[in-house]
């Protein structure tokens, strides 16, 4: 009965979202020219050999997941307790989300150079940690949030969680260092390199542009299937 | 209970609302006794998890202890929201002309009260089981496992309100929880273990300062968070 009626409120919404999204097109194509910059025209570095590229990949990936995606996410969540926007709530759902998919990244990126270089695929070192819990604290508000049903509770809810979440942070790198130093590890060589030749720098630095191009683009647009879906729900309510 | 028609203060009101729920809890003792179980079912099958002539029993004790801790707080944690879904009796309570941080309180303070005692029981079992020198550490061990307690018990009782709302319920409340017992449960066992290998408190003393760290920014943080998850 109101089948049609609601196809066709959905469809004037939609075509906001159709078209080509150049944001995220343009991201992926930074992208893949990073990769053929790092694969064919950085050289190799001399210790750790060609492992030593997944760098461009792995810090940058961590770097967006870190301060750009979950520092989006707390400094939403703290917003929408004051302002009660939803839109707030859409924006820490999907950095959130989106910071994730970065983290998972870091964390299979990471254990392939260490098996080359540390002679294992995992270490309990401080930064390995912290990235894990961290990336399962994410899939637990994740969780969470597909497991309310009213919307409003569900941002309040995440909102706190969010906010404990950069609470916590603070305390596990605290924990997790003290740890480490207390229990020095076989290898503490850490792949930061403060002097690196101007061709490495030439991957590395467009690395970070393309990668914090392509969170733009994939935060928009699950920003804009977070509005649709509340938008739909909102129609089947009123209906 | 008064008889003049005032709200009973903050403080008060958090003794009133501890009180309730020690009662429900004295009555029924359902929650107690399966935590007791829980964890005394732990220290004797941890045991036996590791070869005890390849590992010692006192370097295995700090990491049993606070794994079986952490998950018997869990248990009562649980029921702390748990027994106010029946018949809706959370409504009634948020209600009542109190504050909402009361009610926080009162539960973290009945749940302090659960966990506390779990670990009373727990301490001398596992001492007993494993034998380990417990005697003139007892003190300092006993501050630890309450300042450990207080910080599960911050948390917990906040995310305890959370997960009943949620259709996971009590499936939602070790997924949100045990990220967040991470510090407790390093800064605890690691300072358990130096009491136990007879080291002064000043060496476990970087350690405990994050606990103490923990405790405080969470009991501050989430008596504040609480009324945010419980408006209408």
């Amino acid at each position: 009965m109101t089948d049609r009626i609601q196809h066709h409120g959905v469809d004037s919404l939609a075509t906001s979202a159709r078209g080509t999204d150049w944001i995220l097109l343009s991201g992926f194509a930074a992208l893949a020219a990073v990769y053929v910059r790092v694969i064919w025209f950085t050289p190799i570095e001399a210790s750790q050999g060609s492992a030593q590229k997944i760098l461009y990949v792995h810090a940058t990936s961590a770097f967006v997941a870190l301060y750009l995606a979950f520092a989006l996410m707390a400094v939403a969540s703290a917003l929408y307790l004051w302002l009660r926007d939803e839109t707030l709530d859409r924006v820490a759902e999907s950095s959130a989300e989106v910071g994730l998919a970065f983290t998972t990244v870091v964390l299979i990126t990471g254990p392939l150079w260490g098996k080359p270089i540390w002679g294992a695929w995992w270490t309990w070192d401080a930064r390995l940690t912290a990235t894990l819990f961290l990336w399962l604290l994410i899939l637990g508000y994740l969780l969470m949030r597909g497991a309310i049903d009213d919307r409003a509770m569900r941002a309040r809810f995440s909102a706190v969680l969010g906010l404990l979440t950069a609470l916590l942070i603070p305390f596990i790198h605290l924990t997790v260092y003290l740890f480490r130093t207390m229990h020095p590890m076989p290898i503490v060589l850490k792949p930061s390199q403060p002097s690196m030749p101007p061709e490495m720098q030439w991957t590395f630095f467009p690395s970070f542009l393309a990668l914090t191009l392509l969170f733009a683009g994939l935060l928009r647009a699950r920003y804009r299937y977070a509005t649709l879906r509340d938008a739909v729900l909102d129609m089947e309510n009123a209906s | 209970m008064h008889d003049d028609a005032r709200p009973p203060g903050i403080l008060t009101a958090s003794w009133l609302v501890a009180r309730k729920d020690l009662a429900i809890e004295f009555r029924t003792r359902t929650a107690f006794l399966a935590a007791v179980v829980f964890a005394l079912l732990g220290v004797t099958i941890f045991y036996f998890a590791w070869d005890s002539t390849a590992v010692a029993a006192m370097d295995l004790a700090p990491g049993v202890l606070w794994v079986i801790f952490t998950f018997s707080a869990l248990l009562g944690l649980q029921r702390s929201f748990g027994v106010e879904q029946a018949d809706r009796a959370i409504d009634a309570l948020l209600a009542a002309p109190v504050e909402r941080e009361a009610i926080y309180l009162g539960k973290a303070l009945a749940n302090l009260a659960f966990v506390v005692g779990v670990e009373a029981i727990t301490l001398p079992a596992l001492a007993l089981f494993y034998n380990l020198p417990v005697g003139e550490v007892f003190l300092p061990l006993a501050g630890v496992a309450v300042l450990a307690a207080i910080g599960i018990v911050a948390v917990g009782t906040l995310f305890s309100s959370m997960a009943v709302n949620t259709r996971l319920a009590e499936l939602l409340l070790p997924m949100l929880s045990l990220p967040f017992f991470l510090p407790i449960v390093m800064t605890a066992a690691q300072t358990t273990a130096r009491l136990l290998a007879g080291r002064p408190i000043a060496d476990a003393w970087p350690w405990l300062r994050i606990l103490v760290g923990f405790d405080v920014v969470f009991i501050v943080a989430c008596t504040l968070a609480y009324p945010f998850t419980v408006e209408e």
